[in-house]
């Protein structure tokens, strides 16, 4: 009998292995379970053993015979799911690079990018930014900043005025100073504010000047600064926005806002000096317009162009270029 | 101002070290734009006469000139210079020599003749600025010598100087020299006057009729003057300061301007009738000046009239002809005077009339350097007129209104310390100001001390206490006040609206918009071109230029000529934004006077509808948190009408959203669709955003489901939104529009809209019934407006 289990196991196993797919594994998984499959009779055959022990070997090996089957037709089953989920990964390939869709981001314009690199520095320098408006005032652009209705620094501002209000009174601002006395007004002291902005001059346009500019100011007034704060301010500012290697001087100028004023010069690594603005003290008169008492706070003010900060960084050789709005121009930052 | 190295060494022993010298005078303000060498010895030039000159047939431009080079020998020479004649000495550059400019001497000629060395003028060798042909030499030189050991040329330095306003003592070399001399520690001296003995009285009557005007006014009377070329040195110095040699009568003028900073005018003293009137002009009055021009004139122009009131110069300004210096000249009345500086700044601006000498009374020049400068003009003038006569008896008129000698400023050694920084003694403190010529009246150990300074009258500009502040600085040296790193009181920071702006350009940026930034000036038109009204424009006053007089009242006229501009280069995907300034006009009455400029922000795109700039809004104010409602009854104008609408919180406007109107595009040559979004940052920025309180997540479950409705074409599709939203109350805690579908099967004069609803309670399970009333409240609801459900 032995034999003959041997012979029926050896022949289902081989069935399992022959099965072409799953469903043909299914119908024959339930063949061999029918209880009239050759090695399930052999269950019934049992009873006409004689030994015990004959029983028991004859029981152990259907036993162990219809496990053997049981784990067979399990791997192969999950062999033919294997394959069929590998043939559908196989048939679902991609090609991403069709796929890749280049979307665009907008390029912000080289000035802006400047003024916020600017607006950066300073914030970490313990700066807040303060804003004011492009039209102003004659008071707020030259009277209050020391420069009273004859004064003859005026003529070097080639203001722009406009048809509006009085003739003479109301003007595109020259300079971002103007903002200075309206922080003054409204924010008392201590003041540390920076003051970025378009300005406008009646100059020609060309590669180096154009009559819309825009141009970062900085205003400090509290209890006791010095001049030595004003250096020590630009140094600072120096170091950070260009680099370690920089370093910077102040050498004495005239403007009729501050007092003593000085244009700031940075030098390069290589050693070579370059000028970029210019600073001071803050005029007493000029705390006096902004209402603050010239014997209890004093204070220092610097200013320079943005545009120029931008032309260098990114070597355009005519500024004029920076305002065509050409967008083959404006993709490249 | 040009400052020559050695004219410089006149005034003290600086020495010749320029890089040293110019770093000096930089540390002290004067700034050096340029430092140039000028009259390095060229050799192989030599002094050669003309002996005759020729025409060529063949030659139209050049001309042959035969010179002897001291040797007997007859040279032949091209040359393309005509002003030369027999006799005349001229600098020849011999075959071999290598010009300034590198070019060697060659015997290379034209026609087959050649020319056995090259005439030179003045700027090719260096030796002038004018190259009005050829250089003729004085006529004591020595026939063959080397030219520039003969005229006494060495090279020199010339430090081109930036003046500031402030320093107008710096106009001339005194001032210069004076302030060097401080901080080399250089002792200075003034250049000599006249010592020969004053000749008998000439006297020269003087009025000062507008005393405001002229506070002093010195007429001396010179004669023994012959009109002539003025000594090679005078000359040489003039020209290399820029200056044209006139005649020995103008030249010594301004070589005392150059030095002293005090211009002088010298009159034929024969011309002038019955000496001198200083007064305004009337009106109506007219002036033939030196330059061969007649000026009309106005009230405010000062003059310089005769005894006869008969306008004979523009004080300060210019000299008239009828007095003017001849080569018949004999004898010079020499006006030398104060003028006030803003009169002369006037008249000199209103005619166009900017010159050295106006510029230094608009500065400001010594009232009391005047007796100097007449001095020093006589003995200048005595090198070529030997038989000069100073006379006595002129005038010297002194108005009450002359400033004084000195004048007294207070000076604070705790301010100069609480400004600086540094501490300084009183001792320190005059010691420094005297190298200037500033003398300390009061003498004070004491830190609280008050010094009286007096400031010298060559130094107008220091009238307060934080000038003198600035002089010690300056001599103190601006590198020695150290540099400090103020500990800021402030917290550094982006304010809210800062920080907002930056997220919006973010956003903008992240949905591939790139920023222009268009001229904010507009031509007359543009507005106009771009369907807005012009009449709240603000026009520029004096523009540069007619097609940029109008000031912007919105960002649209801009970015559609850059648009336009884009298109004209084939560029593909135009997506542009602005974020700037508009200025309309304001009602007259704001409180400051100003206009109504505000900050927009608009977004273009070429070739895209409505649908994309409703997007951008949708992500903008969903970043933003921004709301608004559409408002399609009326738009913006140079909005397409049918395919926009306002962006509304109630009555106020916050922007638009929609498509360019096409009859705006075809102006603009833009044959494509605009997508457009405009915004008002200035309101929308200023908005504080909502701290938002946090609602417990409801724990019941929600109920979703589908409304499809009929909507007639005259109804919005937000209309049943908002009516839907209402109805639905606290419960609908999700709506949204998600198909939209025209076409088959439908009327023509509707759509189906179809909206998803989303009921959920935060405390409780809705029931069926709960559900099925808010569903019929809602169809309620829409029907109202017309809106059908489908089935």
């Amino acid at each position: 009998m032995s034999e003959a289990i041997q012979a029926a196991k050896d022949s289902a196993m081989l069935a399992i292995k022959n099965a072409a797919d799953l469903a043909g594994l299914r119908a024959l998984s339930a063949e061999l379970n029918k209880k009239d499959s050759p090695l399930n009779s052999f269950k019934s055959e049992m009873g006409k053993l004689a030994s015990v022990d004959e029983k028991r070997s004859i029981g152990q090996m259907l036993n162990a015979a219809a496990t053997e089957i049981a784990t067979a037709l399990e791997t192969r089953s999950s062999e033919f799911a294997d394959n069929e989920i590998a043939a559908r990964i196989e048939s679902e390939s991609l090609d991403l690079t069709e796929l890749l869709v280049q979307r665009r981001r907008g390029h912000s314009h080289i000035v802006t990018q400047a003024t916020q690199r600017l607006e950066d520095v300073f914030i970490g320098l313990g700066f807040q930014i303060a804003e004011g408006p492009e039209v102003e005032t004659d008071f707020n652009n030259f009277e209050a900043l020391n420069m009273p209705k004859s004064h003859p620094a005026r003529s070097e501002f080639d203001t722009m005025f406009l048809e509006y209000g009085e003739p003479g009174s109301v003007l595109l601002r020259t300079h971002t100073s103007p903002v200075q006395i309206r922080v003054m007004k409204s924010w008392k002291p201590p003041i540390y504010a920076i003051m970025p902005g378009r300005v406008f001059r009646r100059d020609t346009p060309d590669a180096t000047h154009m009559p819309v500019f825009h141009q970062i100011e900085g205003l400090v007034i509290d209890r006791g600064i010095t001049f030595a704060h004003l250096a020590g301010t630009i140094e600072s500012f120096t170091k950070a926005f260009f680099g370690s290697e920089f370093t910077s001087r102040l050498r004495p100028s005239f403007f009729p806002f501050t007092e003593p004023s000085a244009e700031f010069d940075i030098r390069r690594a290589d050693g070579e000096w370059i000028e970029l603005g210019g600073c001071g003290m803050v005029h007493p008169n000029v705390l006096i317009s902004g209402g603050i008492d010239p014997e209890e706070f004093s204070g220092f003010a610097f200013g320079f162009g943005i545009d120029r900060m931008a032309k260098e960084r990114h070597k355009v050789e005519d500024i004029r270029e920076m305002y065509t709005n050409d967008l083959r121009f404006l993709r490249q930052f | 101002m040009k400052i020559l190295n050695s004219w410089l060494n006149d005034f003290g022993a600086f020495g010749n070290d320029a890089e040293k010298l110019a770093a000096a005078m930089t540390g002290l303000g004067l700034a050096v734009e340029s430092v140039s060498i000028v009259g390095t010895p060229v050799k192989g030039v030599v002094v050669a006469k003309v002996l005759r000159t020729e025409r060529h047939p063949d030659a139209e431009k050049v001309h042959r000139v035969y010179v002897d080079a001291g040797d007997g020998k007859e040279l032949h020479i091209w040359c393309g210079a005509f002003n030369m004649k027999p006799g005349d000495l001229i600098p020849l550059a011999t075959l071999g020599t290598t010009m300034p400019d590198g070019r060697m001497i060659t015997p290379r000629g034209i026609l087959g003749i050649e020319s056995h060395g090259m005439l030179c003028s003045g700027t090719e060798l260096g030796l002038t600025t004018d190259s009005d042909g050829i250089l003729i030499l004085p006529n004591d030189l020595k026939l063959g010598s080397d030219l520039f050991s003969s005229l006494g040329i060495k090279s020199d330095c010339v430090f081109d100087l930036d003046v500031t306003r402030n320093r107008p003592d710096c106009n001339g070399y005194l001032g210069v020299a004076r302030d060097l001399g401080a901080r080399l520690g250089v002792k200075i001296a003034n250049p000599s006057g006249d010592k020969t003995k004053k000749g008998p009285v000439r006297s020269m009557k003087v009025t000062i009729a507008d005393k405001n005007r002229c506070a002093r006014y010195n007429m001396t009377v010179m004669s023994g003057v012959v009109v002539g070329e003025s000594p090679n040195w005078i000359a040489r110095r003039l020209t290399n300061c820029g200056m044209r040699p006139i005649n020995n009568v103008v030249d010594a003028s301004n070589l005392v301007m150059l030095e002293l900073n005090q211009p002088t005018h010298a009159f034929d003293a024969e011309k002038v009738n019955n000496g001198f009137k200083i007064r305004c002009a009337r009106p109506d009055e007219t002036l033939l000046t030196l330059d061969g021009q007649v000026r009309q004139l106005e009230a405010t122009d000062l003059l310089i009239c005769d005894g006869k009131d008969a306008a004979i110069g523009l004080a300060g300004v210019m000299g008239g002809a009828s007095t003017e210096i001849s080569k018949q000249t004999t004898a010079v009345a020499l006006e030398t005077a104060w003028f006030e500086a803003s009169g002369v700044a006037q008249t000199a601006t209103r005619l166009g009339l900017k010159s050295e000498a106006s510029m230094r009374f608009e500065r400001g020049v010594d009232p009391h350097g005047i007796d100097h400068a007449v001095s020093r003009f006589a003995s200048l003038l005595r090198e070529s007129c030997p038989n000069l006569v100073v006379h006595s008896g002129g005038a010297d008129v002194k108005e009450k209104t002359l400033a004084p000698k000195q004048k007294i400023v207070n000076l604070r050694v705790s301010q100069l310390t609480r400004i600086l920084g540094a501490k300084l003694s009183p001792k320190a403190i005059s010691v420094m100001l005297a190298k200037i010529g500033f003398v300390t009246k009061s003498t004070s150990s004491s830190k609280s001390a008050t010094l009286k300074i007096a400031v010298p009258s060559w130094r107008p500009d220091c009238e307060t206490e934080i000038d003198l502040i600035e002089e010690i600085a300056r001599h103190y040296g601006y590198e020695n006040l150290g540099k400090i790193v103020p500990q800021s009181t402030m917290h550094g920071r982006l304010s809210t609206v800062q920080q907002r702006r930056r997220d919006i350009r973010e956003v903008v940026l992240s949905m591939g918009l790139s920023e222009a930034m268009p001229n904010p000036f507009l031509a007359p038109g543009d507005l106009v071109k771009a369907g807005l009204l012009e009449d709240n424009a603000i026009r520029l006053a004096n523009p540069l230029v007619y097609e940029e007089s109008v000031l912007r009242t919105s960002l649209r006229p801009g970015l559609l000529k850059a648009m336009s501009f884009n298109l004209s280069h084939r560029a593909t995907n135009i997506l542009l934004f602005e974020l700037g300034h508009v200025y309309p006009a304001g009602s007259e009455k704001s409180a400051d006077g100003l206009p109504d400029e505000y900050e927009s922000l608009c977004l273009v795109a070429v070739g895209e509808t409505s649908a994309l700039a409703l997007d951008w809004w949708s992500q903008l104010s969903s970043v933003m948190g921004f709301g608004a409602q559409l408002d399609q009854a009326s738009v913006e104008s140079g909005y397409h009408p049918k395919r926009s609408a306002m962006l509304r919180r109630g009555k106020q406007v916050l922007g638009c959203v929609g498509e360019i109107d096409p009859r705006v595009l075809a102006h603009n040559q833009i044959n494509t669709s605009v997508a457009c979004l405009e915004l008002n940052l200035s309101v929308l920025l200023a908005e504080t955003p909502r701290v938002v309180a946090a609602k417990p997540v409801s724990r019941f479950p929600r109920s979703d489901f589908d409304l499809a409705f009929l909507v007639p074409n005259s109804q919005t599709a937000g209309a049943v939104l908002k009516v839907l939203r209402q109805a639905g109350g606290s419960e609908l805690v999700d709506l949204e529009l998600f198909d939209v579908y025209r076409g088959a099967g439908l009327p023509e004069d509707s759509r189906s809209v179809t909206f998803r609803l989303c009921l959920q309670a935060s405390d409780r399970t809705l029931t069926d019934a709960e559900v099925t009333a808010i569903r019929q409240k809602c169809l309620d609801a829409a029907a109202k407006l017309g809106a059908q459900l489908r089935n």
